[in-house]
C-alpha cells in the first residue's frame, strides 16, 4: 500500500474547481452513496446531490456537489459537475428556505412532476446545510 | 474638382468615423481577450464529456436507444447563434449561410431556435420558422440558459415534434481565424475516428447500466455542447468585430490621406490661380 493517493479532478462547465491529490473521495451517486479509493476499477457514474469528501494527506475538504458525473479510473478522478459549491460559498438563510419550501411543497403533493422537482430540491438543500455544518 | 469646403468637410466626416471604429476596435479587442479566457476555461469540461460520452457509444455500439437512433419526424430544429449587433464583418451571415446553403432543408420543416438577434431576423425573413428567439443569452452566457434550452429541446424530440437537431455556430480556432460550424446534436453522431481512439482505452463500466446512463448524460452532453458553442461563438464574435474594425479604421486613414492630398491640390490650384488673377489685372491697368 505505497502508492495510495490518485489524482482529483473537479471541473464545472465555469472554472476548474479542485485539481490535486486525495487519498480517497466520497460522494452520493443515483446508486448510492460511494467511496472510491486508488485502484478502483473504470467506472462512469452519476452524480445525485449530497457531500463531497475529498480525504487529502492533510484532512478532509468538505464542498456540496448537486449534479453531474463522475469518470473513475485506476489513478485518478475527473468529476464533471454541473453544480459544486465550497462550505463558504453556500448561503445559509438561502438553503434553509429552499428546505422549508421543498418540505412543504412535498407535504402538499400536487402532480408527479412536482414530488420528483421538490425531492431534489429537498436532498440539495439538505446537501448544502450538511457542508456548512 | 471638388471645392476645397465639399472636401474638408469630407474629410473631418470620415475622422469621425475612424475615431468611432478606432473606439470600437479597442472595445472589442478587451471583451475578446475575457471571452477567450472563458472560452479556455471550459474547454476541459467539454473535452472530458466529449471523451466519455465517446467511451460510452462505443460501448455501447448498436443499441435501440431513442437519443441514438433517428425518430421518424422529419421535422428539423437548429440552433442558430449569432451576434445581437452588427459591424462584425461577414460573422452573422457565415452562420446563417451555413443553413440556407443546405439545399435539401425544407424551411418550412425546419424549426430555428435563435440565439441572439441577427440570425433569428435573417431567416425569419427568410420563411424560415423562428420558434425562439434568446438575444440576451448571448450578452451574458451561462451554464444554466443552455441546460434549460436543451431540457425544452428534448422534451420536442421526445414528443416527437423534432427528429433532429443541429448547431449552427462559429468555431474560435485562433484570433484571426473563426470557422462557421453546423453539427449534429441529436442523434447523437461521433465521428468515427473519435470512436475508435476512445475505445482502445481501458473497459469503461457503468452504473446505471448502460441505456439509463444514456437517458442521463445525453441531455448534459447537450447542454455543454450548447454552452461551449455559446462560449466560442462570444469570443468569435468580438474577434471578427475587431478585425472589420481594424480594416475600418485602416480603409479610413486610406480615404484621410487620399482627400488631405486632393484638398492640398484644391488649396495650391486656388492660391495659383488668385495669383494669376492679379497679375493679369495689375497688366491690364499698367
Amino acid at each position: 500500500m505505497a502508492d495510495k493517493e490518485f489524482t482529483l479532478r473537479i471541473v464545472t462547465p465555469e472554472r476548474v474547481f479542485y485539481e490535486g491529490n486525495a487519498q480517497m473521495v466520497e460522494f452520493n451517486t443515483t446508486e448510492g452513496e460511494i467511496g472510491v479509493l486508488p485502484g478502483h476499477i473504470p467506472l462512469t457514474v452519476i452524480v445525485s446531490p449530497g457531500l463531497l469528501r475529498i480525504h487529502e494527506e492533510e484532512g478532509v475538504k468538505i464542498a456540496a456537489l448537486h449534479a453531474g458525473f463522475a469518470e473513475i479510473l485506476p489513478d485518478g478522478i475527473s468529476i464533471l459537475a454541473e453544480i459544486v459549491e465550497w462550505p463558504e460559498e453556500i448561503d445559509k438563510e438561502r438553503a434553509d428556505a429552499a428546505l422549508h419550501r421543498a418540505e412543504e411543497r412535498l407535504k402538499s403533493k400536487d402532480g408527479d412532476q412536482d414530488v420528483k422537482r421538490a425531492e431534489l430540491a429537498l436532498k440539495r438543500a439538505v446537501a448544502r446545510i450538511e457542508a456548512l455544518k | 474638382m471638388a471645392s476645397m469646403r465639399d472636401i474638408k468637410r469630407r474629410r473631418s466626416s470620415i475622422q469621425g468615423t475612424q475615431q468611432i471604429t478606432k473606439a470600437m476596435k479597442l472595445v472589442s479587442t478587451v471583451k475578446l481577450q475575457r471571452a477567450r479566457s472563458n472560452a479556455e476555461k471550459t474547454k476541459t469540461y467539454f473535452d472530458t464529456m466529449y471523451r466519455t460520452v465517446g467511451s460510452i457509444l462505443s460501448r455501447v455500439g448498436t443499441i435501440d436507444h431513442r437519443y441514438l437512433t433517428p425518430g421518424e419526424c422529419t421535422r428539423k430544429a437548429v440552433v442558430v447563434i449569432t451576434s445581437n449587433r452588427g459591424l462584425a464583418g461577414g460573422y452573422n451571415s457565415n452562420v446563417v449561410r451555413q443553413l440556407t446553403a443546405m439545399e435539401d432543408w425544407d424551411k418550412s420543416e425546419t424549426d430555428i431556435y435563435a440565439i441572439g438577434n441577427k440570425g433569428g431576423e435573417y431567416l425569419d425573413r427568410h420563411g424560415y420558422t423562428v420558434k425562439e428567439s434568446l438575444p440576451e443569452v448571448i450578452e451574458a452566457p451561462t451554464y444554466k440558459d443552455a441546460s434549460s434550452l436543451a431540457d425544452r429541446l428534448l422534451e420536442s424530440f421526445g414528443n416527437g415534434e423534432i427528429g433532429e437537431i443541429y448547431l449552427a455556430y462559429t468555431f474560435f480556432k485562433n484570433t484571426v481565424s473563426h470557422e462557421p460550424r453546423l453539427i449534429k446534436l441529436l442523434p447523437v453522431e461521433i465521428p468515427e475516428e473519435d470512436l475508435e481512439e476512445s475505445s482502445s482505452q481501458a473497459l469503461m463500466n457503468f452504473e446505471p447500466k448502460d441505456e439509463e446512463a444514456i437517458d442521463l448524460i445525453i441531455p448534459k452532453y447537450i447542454s455543454s455542447l450548447i454552452y461551449g458553442a455559446m462560449m466560442e461563438a462570444v469570443a468569435s464574435e468580438n474577434g471578427a468585430r475587431m478585425q472589420a474594425m481594424d480594416n475600418a479604421t485602416s480603409n479610413a486613414e486610406e480615404m484621410i490621406d487620399h482627400l488631405t492630398l486632393m484638398y492640398n491640390r484644391a488649396r495650391q490650384g486656388s492660391i495659383t490661380q488668385e495669383l494669376t488673377e492679379i497679375i493679369a489685372g495689375a497688366e491690364a491697368i499698367g
